[in-house]
């Protein structure tokens, strides 16, 4: 289980999180919402220890992330925009990460499951957004960790791999593992998580299960359940 | 860390720029060695090449290459890893790499010319660790300037400037503070003064091994006295060491705290 508490977080001046309290339930699938800049983004990093933040903790089994990197050996990270070295091949990326983690790893099976294998030999400057992003989920995915964070886990990807991804992802709950996702594909969201949790103005703004937006809202749709929280907000 | 260590050299090696700078070193030191036939002479040229040259690139090559590698950074960030140890592998890295390019590019000539039987072969050492411990003391400070700059034109900026003070203007404004207060006893205050900038510190070092140091006249003589004892190589030597493990130092806190 994983618990953010109180966390606060700025830029400069710009203050992106101002107290944010979450807990991410096990064996669940949670969906971090929120409008752009919103800070979706900024708390995975903080989660993962990219970020420090200003104030709060992040408990990982109830026990501080501070100061620690073990706790990142249960977690898989897909992040939000696939920057790699450019003068490396998918192959070699593949088997640096691999040698660098040094745990066991299902990229064959991967590699295989998003046809990624004629391009194992192709530089990844060369590579489209795309493909590119399917070596992003394969690097992250290998490791076959119980906790798996995905950062805009459709961007790039044609409609085949996203129903690829979207069946790869219920595969994975099925086995028990703890998922945590944003993505603005909203129609994605409602299938695969169960439970949201909204970010607007650096606070947690709605955090619940997809029929209690719903009912809240007054909405049948979830994508103008969304769109009726934020509305309400400005109103 | 060794594995990120060895990643980053291996990235090194097989980029164009160490081939570039490996190939520099064997040229020049293999034209001055057979051209000049003289090896004592040969050293001194090559030690006034080096003081400006392993400084210059090492800034150049440690700042290029911690911008270059941000991307491979993040990826490993999010991996199960230390921070200290990405940081200081990729560091080790580059320095390995770049003294290796100044060990072979120096060493290959000079061992095919018969080094191993002349007797200035204590001299060529000292050039050599001078070289490396250059390499080592301007990649590290290259690395703090990077880490503290997220905007690479002003990290290259510092970066240059750094070289340009320590090689340039540094030597300059001692000169003018010497000749401004020439009729005051100087000659502590110099010595004080050379340790803390390790090109000069390291040319002086090479200088008194290279026994020209007569020609310094007076001062000569006081830097010898220094220099030229147990303690003063000792001093000298931790303090080059300093500039390399504080900077490091430097780097890992820095490192610890940024948000990536």
């Amino acid at each position: 289980m994983v618990e953010f508490k109180d966390i606060y977080k700025k830029f400069d001046k710009n203050e992106v999180l101002k107290g944010i309290n979450l807990t991410i339930q096990n064996g669940k699938t949670t969906a971090i919402l929120g409008p752009n800049g919103s800070g979706k983004t900024t708390l995975i990093k903080i989660l993962l220890g990219m970020s420090h933040p200003n104030k709060g903790d992040v408990l990982s089994n109830a026990s501080s992330i501070r100061q620690n990197w073990t706790y990142r050996k249960n977690i898989d990270y897909l992040p939000q925009i696939a920057n790699f070295p450019e003068n490396i091949k998918v192959k070699e990326i593949i088997r640096m990460i691999k040698d660098l983690r040094n745990q066991k790893t299902r990229d064959e099976e991967l590699i295989t499951y998003f046809g990624l294998a004629p391009y194992l030999n192709i530089k990844l400057s060369n590579l489209s957004g795309g493909f590119k992003q399917k070596v992003n989920l394969v690097l992250s995915l290998m490791f076959d960790s119980p906790f798996i964070i995905l950062d805009e886990p459709t961007s790039g990807l044609d409609p085949v791999s996203l129903i690829k991804l979207k069946e790869l992802l219920k595969k994975e709950q099925s086995k028990g593992k703890t998922i945590l996702i944003t993505s603005h594909i909203m129609s994605f969201v409602e299938e695969i998580s169960d439970h949201i949790s909204f970010i607007l103005d650096g606070k947690v703004y709605f955090d619940g299960s997809i029929d209690q937006l719903k009912s809240t809202t007054g909405e049948p749709n979830f994508e103008y359940a969304i769109a009726n929280l934020l509305k309400d907000n400005h109103a | 860390m060794l594995k990120i260590l060895k990643y980053s050299f291996f990235d090194l090696v097989r980029s164009r720029w160490s081939y570039v700078y490996f190939l520099f070193y064997l040229l020049l030191s293999s034209v001055l060695l057979f051209l000049n036939n003289n090896i004592s002479n040969a050293i001194i040229t090559l030690l006034n090449v080096v003081i400006v040259l392993v400084p210059l690139i090492g800034t150049i090559f440690g700042v290029m290459y911690y911008y270059n590698s941000q991307e491979f950074t993040a990826l490993l960030l999010a991996q199960p890893i230390r921070r200290r140890s990405i940081f200081m592998g990729q560091f080790l890295g580059v320095a390995v790499s770049l003294s290796l390019s100044v060990l072979l590019g120096l060493g290959i000539p000079f061992a095919l010319y018969g080094l191993f039987q002349s007797n200035v072969i204590f001299d060529f050492l000292i050039l050599i660790v001078v070289a490396i411990v250059l390499s080592f003391i301007f990649s590290g400070l290259a690395f703090n300037i990077a880490l503290s700059n997220s905007n690479k034109i002003k990290g290259f900026g510092y970066a240059i400037l750094l070289w340009l003070f320590m090689a340039v203007i540094y030597d300059g404004a001692f000169l003018i503070a010497l000749v401004y207060f020439q009729d005051y006893p100087l000659d502590q205050f110099t010595l004080f003064a050379t340790l803390f900038n390790p090109i000069d510190l390291s040319r002086i070092l090479i200088l008194l091994k290279l026994d020209i140091s007569a020609l310094l006249g007076y001062t000569g003589a006081i830097f010898k006295d220094f220099f030229g004892t147990l303690t003063g190589s000792l001093v000298s030597l931790g303090v080059l060491l300093a500039w390399v493990l504080l900077p490091s130092w430097r780097m890992l806190k820095v490192a610890q705290r940024k948000d990536f």
